[in-house]
């Protein structure tokens, strides 16, 4: 292959990079029918779809900006909070309620995102975790509200309108399934618009490098703001999914762990190119289903010993058994 | 000569050092201004001061008659204020046509743009294809950028000030670590730059300096020694004794 050698080159080597692959479609599609398939299994694959949706946010800001948070779980219970009391309190149109729990997660990320400008990656660290706690101990204490401790009950849906007709959310959790799989794929429509704007690589180059960011005349503050903002409005998509599609919502949306297992899950898949959450999310989830139904008190064991072998063998490797035996 | 680049008394104090010590300096539309004085002059610390990297203790910058002492980094560069930088600060992950599109996009302002791809707008491509080959970076364009040799990134570092299209460019020893060879290279594109712009140059080469700068600002100990144009400077015995009797020196650090 020659070098490139016009502008024209140069163009379509920067476009390049945009375009879908083949293999995007046939996942999607088969992700699509999934629960034609297999609809018993309905209800694990929304739940993968919602981690991995949550798990994509974070990669723009980690992935992407090169924020690290652990209270990222604050914009997902935010988001879950949001859409449970909008649905229970004002009314249960799932539609509306996305867009209000969407809507008041920016906002919070908008108003957080003022702590993450200064500072080092520690002091990140603890202020997004002390956000998220905060939040808990909020959702805890204003129980005539939150329902507190108990979680929130008796939030009751109301039928998914669309142009092919009106849905129930059913027990077996098929519309649950198709109405969160079409809110992963237009997320993830605009997070790769996103990314491969102008916008979305000035993004990489503050992770890089903020000094020579700020020298070409991006103004740093803007993009982490409208970034964390953006992440923050996708986690409480995330967030409202799972309230939504369970009916109930419950302080542990806002626990440490979640903020850790989005972490985890993002790590597994790799960061920084948005299917990384999807993947993760994907073998985070049947791992944790698999080996729970084998061994339930020791799955956390396994994880571990799984996230050692990750790291010590690395992802490309592991994820090419062909090269297991070759010397490199 | 109109000046577009001024400093009014300008003053910097880390603790008991004083970097930059009442530095009045004007650099007209055009310049070709060289920069020299012994190690710890005070030169970087000028440039940062200049480009709103430090904040000044005292004393105020102002580009074509405006006070800029308060602007951000960023929006001095949007002013036309550019600068490269002594140890090369580049973007390790992007490749250079991305680093240079993205550049040219900031400089196009549409770097804010999310909903079109980088690139898209017809303006992009031409200039990174001028800019890439002019710095022979185009058989590299596609490659990440943490991965090219020294000598590239060095060209890379130049290149992506270029393509912020400076009206007044700060080049902080541009050719240092740059083999002798390719070093009269990088002078030719800087000298090749459009004629109102205004170019202030750090550099230890001393031969470099004389071919390239119409007039010399000599730093010591962060304050102004001497300022004149190149004949008087480089036949001025005090500077000789201050620098140019270090210059063997200054040498091994170029």
């Amino acid at each position: 292959m020659s070098a490139p050698s016009s502008a024209a080159d140069f163009q379509s080597a920067l476009l390049r990079k945009a375009r879908w692959h083949p293999l995007e479609f046939v996942a999607w599609a088969v992700a699509f029918a999934l629960p034609l398939v297999m609809p018993s299994h309905s209800l694990l694959v929304n739940e993968i779809a919602i981690v991995a949706l949550f798990a994509m946010s974070l990669d723009l800001i980690l992935g992407y900006t090169g924020i690290v948070s652990l209270g990222h779980a604050a914009f997902f219970g935010f988001g879950a909070y949001a859409a449970a009391l909008f649905a229970k309190l004002v009314m249960p149109d799932p539609w509306v309620g996305m867009g209000v729990a969407i809507a008041l997660a920016a906002l919070l990320g908008a108003i957080t995102s003022v702590l993450i400008l200064r500072g080092t990656d520690l002091t990140r660290l603890m202020v997004t975790l002390g956000v998220a706690s905060i939040l808990y101990e909020l959702a805890n204490k204003l129980d005539w509200l939150t329902g507190g401790a108990d979680g929130l009950q008796g939030v009751v849906m109301g039928p998914l309108l669309t142009p092919f007709g009106r849905f129930d959310f059913d027990i077996a959790g098929r519309v649950a399934y198709a109405y969160t799989l079409f809110v992963l794929i237009v997320c993830l429509l605009i997070g790769r618009r996103l990314v491969h704007s102008p916008f979305g690589y000035s993004l990489q180059a503050l992770r890089d490098n903020r000094l020579r960011a700020a020298s070409i005349g991006l103004s740093v503050n803007a993009r982490l703001v409208a970034v964390y903002t953006i992440a923050a409005a996708i986690a409480g998509a995330a967030g409202a999914l799972l309230a939504q599609t369970s009916g109930f919502s419950s302080l542990d949306v806002f626990d440490f762990h979640r903020s850790a297992e989005v972490l985890l899950v993002l790590v597994i898949g790799g960061t920084g190119y948005l299917y990384g959450g999807i993947f993760g999310a994907i073998v985070f989830k049947l791992l944790h289903d698999l080996v729970s139904a084998w061994t339930p008190q020791y799955w956390n064991f396994w994880l571990g010993v799984f996230l050692v072998v990750l790291v010590l063998v690395g992802r490309d490797k592991l994820t090419k058994p062909w090269t297991w035996w070759k010397r490199s | 000569m109109t000046t577009v680049l001024e400093t009014r008394g300008l003053l910097k104090r880390f603790g008991g050092i004083t970097p930059t010590n009442d530095v009045s300096i004007q650099v007209e539309k055009g310049a070709r201004r060289a920069l020299i004085g012994p190690n710890g002059a005070g030169k970087t610390t000028l440039i940062n001061l200049l480009t709103g990297v430090l904040e000044p203790t005292a004393g105020s910058i102002w580009l074509d008659g405006a006070d800029i002492t308060q602007l951000a980094p960023h929006q001095r560069v949007r002013r036309g204020v550019v600068r490269t930088f002594q140890i090369n600060q580049l973007f390790g992950e992007l490749t250079p046509l991305q680093s240079l599109a993205l550049s040219v996009s900031a400089h196009l302002g549409i770097s804010a743009q999310w909903w079109r791809r980088l690139g898209a707008d017809a303006r992009v491509a031409p200039r990174c294809d001028t800019l890439l080959k002019q710095f022979h970076l185009d058989d590299v364009a596609d490659q990440k950028v943490a991965l090219l040799a020294y000598g590239k990134r060095r060209l890379l570092e130049i290149a992506t000030a270029l393509a912020c299209e400076p009206r007044v460019l700060l080049l902080d020893e541009p050719v240092a670590g740059v083999p002798e060879g390719e070093r009269q290279e990088i002078f030719d594109i800087i000298n090749a730059l459009p004629a109102d712009v205004s170019v202030l140059l750090i550099e230890h080469d001393m031969d470099l300096v004389f071919n390239f700068a119409k007039s010399v600002t000599v730093l010591v100990n962060g304050a102004v020694f001497a300022e004149g144009d190149v004949q008087t400077i480089s036949n001025d015995p005090r500077v000789k004794a201050v620098y140019l009797g270090e210059s063997a020196e200054g040498h091994a650090h170029g």
